[in-house]
């Protein structure tokens, strides 16, 4: 892998760009590795690159169905925060914050990590009551989160419509200042980048289309569109349709998948200089280096596989967003696409070793997984490699939903959703 | 937006009438409290969660408020058909492909 570098730029300048390689190689699959990833999304990719740099397993195939990236992770509104409440959930998504702060220069590939701030609107007493209740939650934790007066709101971020005639009045604020935004893309090229330099096989439009057991219920591999694989260890990654895999291992998981939307604007000037969430009217939004208003909407109520959702959802969503900025009410909208999300019944994720030895999962992430791409890659990598969890996911077990020891961040509102 | 016929007002009403109530034909336990870790795991939390044919709880919230379910294919959102509450699963499916 040669390094990306100012010098690469000019020497390539020089000699008309003909030296850049591959970021990632496309090799035949082998009959047989040491561990095969189902899923190449962030994630996924993550997790092999882990799997190859800490531990040093690199005979690693990564499987996807289509192409790299092209699922949740080149569809989601970029959103990165730590801000939960449970110290469990702290715990892993404030993992993921510190690896993103540093994660270009390990990857030597601009993830264009921008911590430039996630706030979060109060509208009612009650808003008020549970915002100020992470604040203080999330400092116990020794995770920055900090209160403000809809002045200081105004402040931080110009554009926000903070008058007491507002249907829904801005009454406060919470403001993570550590959180922000990442260039999604880049991230599942940084990974692919790394672990193929490194030995990782990713291998595009294949499909997975079984999973082999051995007579003791092992895992022995995986049947896919160009053939059998053969592993003893098998992650499953696959985010929307991790059930469908799961199910195919003899595995039913308590997961429901639904479609959740975006969109984004026309690209204008900068104008929205952070993240700005809001639960009550629910909306968030943020304004990527294009310049384009990138806008999250909502699940859709029912279980669907078809990566679009209804329009009404994102009408809603436009809605609350003019009612916050009024100066969007002319703001035009370029795209909108739908992503399969898989929400577990209590809103945190599954990480975790299966009743089937060999079969590990990595899902559950629901509406709002890419925030923790490099920690939950990093702890799954370590789950795979030990067999056994890593103390930050050993919480998040399948188990908990037998034993009742939930992670409830369902109720605590910190989710958008 | 989808178009639900309901099975009491005979007729297809917009999605905004309807809220879905998740996965059909899970009957809960007369004897919840006896119930097994296990089997209250299965009826509470796991979810089929097909790609493709689902049988679902609806109601017409917004219209005469009763619950009834419907058969929908999860790739295409297509209705294959609504019942009303209580009636027993389809075994044949109007139109179904698989």
């Amino acid at each position: 892998m040669k390094k990306y570098s100012v010098f690469a730029i000019a020497r390539e300048a020089m000699r008309g760009h003909k030296g850049w390689e591959e970021q990632w190689s496309s090799p035949e699959p082998k009959k047989e590795y040491d561990v095969i990833i189902v899923g190449a999304g962030g994630h996924g990719l993550a997790t092999a690159y882990y799997l190859a740099t800490v531990h040093g397993v690199t005979n690693v195939a990564v499987l996807e169905k289509g192409w790299l990236g092209g699922g949740n992770t080149g569809r989601n509104t970029t959103i990165i925060r730590s801000n939960y409440l449970y110290d469990e959930s702290a715990g892993i998504y404030d993992h993921a914050l510190k690896l993103w702060d540093g994660l270009s220069q390990e990857l030597n590939y601009n993830v264009m990590y921008s911590p430039r701030g996630v706030m979060m609107l109060a509208h009612n007493i009650h808003d008020i009551q549970v915002l100020k209740r992470h604040v203080h939650a999330n400092r116990l934790n020794g995770i920055d989160n900090e209160w403000l007066t809809p002045e200081q709101a105004k402040e931080f971020c110009p554009p926000l419509n903070i008058s007491r005639n507002a249907r829904y009045p801005v009454m406060g604020a919470s403001l993570q200042r550590r959180g922000g935004t990442a260039r999604h893309d880049a991230v599942a090229w940084g990974y692919a980048r790394g672990a193929s330099a490194r030995g990782v096989h990713i291998i595009q439009n294949c499909e997975v289309t079984g999973v082999k057991r051995a007579p003791n219920g092992a895992v022995t591999g995986v049947e896919t569109t160009r053939g059998f694989i053969g592993a003893r260890k098998v992650g499953v990654v696959a985010a929307g349709h991790s059930s469908v895999i799961m199910n195919m291992a003899g595995v039913r998981m308590p997961l429901e998948s639904y479609p959740l939307q975006a969109l984004v604007s026309e690209p204008v000037k900068p104008v929205v200089p952070c993240v700005v969430m809001s639960n009550t009217v629910h909306a968030y939004i943020s304004q990527s280096d294009k310049g384009e208003l990138v806008i999250g909407a909502g699940t859709d109520q029912y279980v669907s596989y078809s990566q679009t959702g209804g329009l009404h959802i994102l009408q809603h969503t436009l809605d609350a967003i003019c009612e916050m900025f009024p100066i969007f009410t002319r703001m035009k909208m370029l795209r909108s696409w739908g992503g399969i999300v898989d929400v577990t019944p209590d809103r945190s994720p599954i990480l975790a070793k299966t009743p089937v030895p060999g079969l590990y999962v990595n899902c559950g992430w629901g509406t709002g997984g890419f925030k923790a791409t490099p920690g939950s890659g990093h702890v799954f990598a370590h789950t795979i490699a030990k067999d056994d969890p890593h103390p930050i996911n050993a919480p998040f077990t399948i188990e908990r939903f037998r034993t009742g020891r939930l992670i409830d961040e369902a109720a605590a509102a910190a989710v958008a959703h | 937006m989808l178009l639900i016929r309901c099975p009491y007002c005979e007729e297809e009403r917009p999605e905004l009438e309807f809220r879905n109530a998740g996965e059909a034909h899970i009957a809960r336990s007369p004897n919840i409290a006896s119930e097994s870790d296990d089997d209250f795991e299965k009826f509470f939390f796991i979810r089929s969660n097909p790609k493709g044919i689902i049988y679902e709880r609806w109601r017409h919230m917004h219209g005469c408020a009763r619950f009834f379910n419907a058969v929908r294919d999860t790739v295409s959102d297509r209705f294959l058909m609504t019942y009303k509450a209580g009636e027993p699963k389809p075994v044949k499916l109007p139109g179904a492909a698989k």
